[in-house]
């Protein structure tokens, strides 16, 4: 997927099928991969790449065209079942290999106010809100991956909530790669905007089925929060290991908004997720929370980049890793306070838990400030378990080894706790459960 | 609060004036040829002129280095002069002899060069522009076989050790700043401490620019031997110029088995004017290996001048057991910009190290943290805590803070905290109605601030620095 082979694709992309759509789409995705191809794939020098290297998405030969076998899968209900926290009743879109599938998604009843519609239908009924925002808050022009997806972009989401709407369900947009995808790239897009005090959850979840390896994701999520609106968004990344992921979510925060972010990472060989955020409206705020749970080869990247621009606005963050095998994490968390974002008030923790001699850790939290008036902090630490609370533990009848289970299942559990919707923290502390502390702790807790 | 902490912060810079004497100085401009004449000029042996040669090649084959978070106009390396020393009948036979004017300087810097005026135990090396003009209480340090002498005396009288250790620590290659001082490099300082033996005093060397349009790029180099101690410190002054002038230092230290080495910096270079005209470009190469077992290195230093600082003395911890410290406190004010802080690379087991950093940003000033921690696959037990705190005074600085932190051994502590907040308004107010001016109210917060830092300077410069401190920020606070 050499950057000049990208370019020829996406010639024959916008001839069949990219030319299709709004007047001002081709001109966006042209602006796109322009942009692309004059970025590049990011290389180390790169300080937003420092510790990871893409070269083998870059060298990969994913194609990003439509069609071949990854589009004729036909998969059953029972087949994504399990992803669906046994709630067939939530608003759901299905996507299948980067494709929508109408059959898989729940039809259920939108609320008044609530549009929730996959991305190829909105082309054509609600042109007027994506061209308002789609490549107007996902930033194409520093980042190459954006760029690319922008160029690319084919399926996704639009999630639009009318002012004042609450929906206590959650959204679920669920990304499933089956086999078939194997050598190809899905470029999905969602776009979220949320009216003035409206308050919604969406959770975007990234799986695979039967063994696919060998794919690529590029996800780019716009979020829109207005004036009030609370967006809970839930990101829980558990590709194949064997797989490759850049998953971005990007908001424009309006004045008193709050983002409630939550991202979890399992899965993929090579994965990123990028969290960004610009607090423009003043009295606005950013609650971040990640958990990163990494083994054997796996190299997993978390970055997040909090802009503070206005006066009076919050961040928290906390991303927790456990590193296992000879895994690779890679946690760098900014945050930025422009001259005129006074009172700022930031805090920002990063904990990592190395449980084997070859795991490798680096983390880079960052602070960038121009204001005088603002407090802000942050903190990280590398470590592995506390000695004295497994002797604390074995001293009380505790195995040495399921002492240790139990300890590294509290260290993720202290994150898992944020996350608001009850049916995916059971889910995250089930999983967390079965991995750290095996059947026998479970039963026995 | 404004006009106090403005008055505080505007004092003016109290070691601008110009010390008007005949330098024997060569044309500006580098080449091959400008590293010769350096090397002749010095007297220097074959081998040092090649490994000069192999540097300034290497250098013009390498790029300005643009990632620190610092803006500056570019600059021209063919415009400076890269040699200039007072013209003195040389050789001197004795301090006595040293050219009544320049004595005048030091003693207006506060500098006193006999011996008789020094502080008790502080052995001084002044440098003025490119040479060593005079060293003290050498007799003494000889009979304990302590060498503390010029590098370009060293490199005469104990070859071997120099060239033993010279570029040791930073090899000629290092990067774009430490390969042109490693071409051009005039003097600087060199101690040699034997094994066993305790630095009986602080020893200590004076900077100064002085000549326009002159770059200094001296060269220190510390050996510390087996079970040595030395303590070292090191202070800098240039006069007020209108134009930039380039300081290109390199530091090296090394410690061997059981060895401790302490290295304190109190760098107050012309900072440039209200404006930002002027000042020193301050792009130093520091460095430490912690070569043997159970040795220590440890930095301390209180960067109050300098337009631009680009600086991050480093410890490598080669040996087990080993211990790195650096502890900083970085001021700017008006225009200055500073990127400063340290790397500690763990490399052996059990391996300590401790960074505490204080940065205070008023003005227009911005003040970066950059800091490195890296523990290698090998440095089993290895221990990191960092703790950076910044203040901000006035609404128009920055300070920011971007620590990398790489682990590669499960069994490694690293800690990292950071906090960065407004100089406390209900401190200066409480302060003030217990009877104590703003003024001072501002200089007993800052001083607290930093005072972690402070403690590990020796007596005579943690007064100093106090003081430095108060001229820098004096008038900030508004």
């Amino acid at each position: 997927m050499t950057a000049p082979v990208l370019l020829r694709e996406f010639e024959d992309f916008a001839a069949n099928g990219g030319g299709s759509g709004p007047s001002w789409l081709l001109p966006l995705r042209r602006a796109a991969i322009d942009r692309f191809a004059a970025l590049g794939f990011p290389t180390p020098k790169n300080e937003d790449w420092h510790f990871t290297s893409v070269a083998p998405i870059a060298e990969g030969t994913f194609r990003a065209l439509p069609g071949g076998p990854a589009r004729s899968v036909r998969l059953g209900a029972a087949d994504v079942e399990p992803f669906t926290f046994a709630r067939p009743d939530w608003i759901r879109l299905v996507f299948v290999n980067g494709r929508y599938d109408a059959a898989l998604s729940s039809g259920a009843a939108r609320p008044t106010g609530v549009t929730v519609t996959d991305l190829a239908r909105a082309w054509r009924e609600q042109p007027e809100v994506l061209e308002r925002h789609v490549g107007k808050v996902a930033d194409y022009q520093r980042t190459a991956f954006t760029a690319l997806n922008t160029a690319f972009m084919h399926d996704g989401a639009l999630i639009q909530l009318a002012p004042d709407v609450a929906l206590e369900t959650p959204i679920h947009l669920v990304f499933v790669s089956t086999p078939e995808a194997a050598g190809s790239a899905s470029h999905v897009r969602t776009l979220i905007v949320a009216g003035h005090h409206a308050r919604a959850t969406v959770i975007e979840s990234y799986v695979s089925l039967g063994g696919a390896t060998g794919y690529f994701t590029n996800a780019v999520t716009e979020a829109v929060l207005g004036d009030g609106a609370t967006l809970a968004h839930l990101k829980l990344q558990t590709e194949s290991e064997r797989a490759f992921h850049v998953g971005t979510l990007q908001a424009h925060q309006g004045r008193d908004s709050h983002l409630v972010s939550f991202a979890y990472a399992a899965g993929g060989e090579l994965a990123r997720t990028n969290v960004y955020t610009l607090l423009a409206g003043e009295g606005s705020g950013a609650t971040l929370h990640g958990l990163y749970l990494l083994d054997g080869e796996q190299h997993v990247d978390q970055q997040t980049r909090i802009e503070h621009a206005s006066p009076n606005t919050f961040s928290r963050e906390v991303y927790k890793g456990i590193l296992d095998g000879s895994s690779h994490g890679v946690f760098n968390g900014q945050v930025f306070v422009r001259p005129e974002a006074q009172k700022t008030d930031g805090k920002q923790e990063n904990n990592n838990l190395l449980l084997s001699a070859q795991a490798r850790i680096d983390t880079k939290p960052q602070l960038e400030i121009f204001a005088d008036d603002v407090k802000c902090t942050h903190g990280a630490t590398v470590g592995r378990l506390d000695e004295m609370a497994l002797f604390y533990m074995k001293s009380r009848g505790i195995g040495a080894e399921r002492a240790r289970k139990l300890l590294t299942y509290a260290f993720a559990a202290g994150v898992i706790e944020a996350v608001g919707v009850p049916e995916v923290r059971a889910e995250l502390e089930a999983l967390t459960l079965r991995r750290f502390a095996g059947a026998g702790a479970a039963a026995g807790s | 609060m404004s006009s106090s902490i403005e008055n505080l912060v505007n004092r003016e810079y109290k070691f601008g004036f110009i010390t008007d004497i005949d330098a024997d100085a060569i044309a500006a401009g580098l080449g091959e040829d400008t590293v010769r004449v350096i090397s002749a000029k010095k007297l220097e042996p074959e081998w040092l002129l090649e490994w000069r040669l192999k540097a300034y090649r290497r250098w013009t084959t390498m790029r300005e280095p643009h990632w620190g978070n610092v803006r500056y106009e570019p600059i021209s390396y063919q415009v400076q002069v890269y040699y200039s020393a007072p013209k003195t009948r040389n050789p001197l036979g004795s301090l006595d002899e040293v050219d009544p004017k320049l004595r005048e300087t030091y003693d207006k810097l506060g500098i006193p060069l006999k011996e008789q005026q020094l502080l008790a135990g502080v052995a001084v090396d002044a440098v003025f522009d490119s040479v060593s003009v005079g060293t003290t209480y050498r007799e003494q340090l000889a009979k304990l076989g302590i060498i503390f002498c010029s590098l370009g005396e060293a490199v005469r009288e104990h070859p071997d050790l120099v060239r033993k250790y010279l570029g040791s620590v930073v090899p000629y290659s290092d990067n774009f700043y430490a390969s042109l001082n490693s071409a051009v490099f005039s003097d600087g300082s060199f101690v040699y401490v034997p094994p066993g033996v305790r630095g009986p005093m602080e020893l200590s060397t004076y900077f100064r620019i002085n000549a326009e349009n002159t770059g200094q790029f001296e060269r220190t180099l510390i050996i510390a031997d087996k079970g040595a101690y030395v303590s070292y410190l090191e202070g800098c002054t240039a006069p007020k110029r209108s134009t930039h002038q380039l300081h290109a230092a390199v530091v090296e230290l090394i410690a061997h088995e059981s060895a401790t080495v302490k290295y304190s910096t109190v760098q107050n270079w012309y900072a440039g004017d209200e404006e930002g005209r002027g000042g020193i470009f301050n792009f130093v190469t520091k460095r430490g290996k912690c070569a043997g077992a159970n040795s220590k290195i440890s930095w301390t230093q209180v960067e109050t001048g300098s337009a631009i600082t680009w600086k991050y003395p480093s410890v490598i911890l080669q040996g087990d057991n080993s211990v790195g410290e650096f502890y900083s406190v970085a001021v700017v004010n008006h225009h200055q910009q500073a990127d400063t802080g340290t790397k500690m690379l763990h490399l052996g087991r059990n391996t300590r190290s401790t960074i505490v950093s204080k940065g205070i940003s008023a003005g227009q000033g911005n003040n970066s943290y950059r800091g490195r921690v890296y523990v290698g696959p090998k440095a089993a037990g290895a221990r990191n805590y960092t703790q950076c705190d910044s203040m901000l005074i006035g609404n128009r600085c920055g300070a920011h803070t971007f620590p990398y932190i790489e682990v590669g051994n499960d069994t490694a502590q690293v800690e990292h905290e950071a906090s960065t907040s407004k100089i406390g308004e209900d401190q200066i107010f409480y302060l003030q109605q217990r009877g104590i001016s703003k003024e001072n109210a501002v200089s007993m917060i800052v001083a607290g601030f930093c005072k972690d830092v402070f403690k590990e300077l020796p007596m005579e410069f943690a007064l100093e620095a106090q003081q430095l401190l108060g001229i820098t920020l004096e008038g900030s606070v508004g």
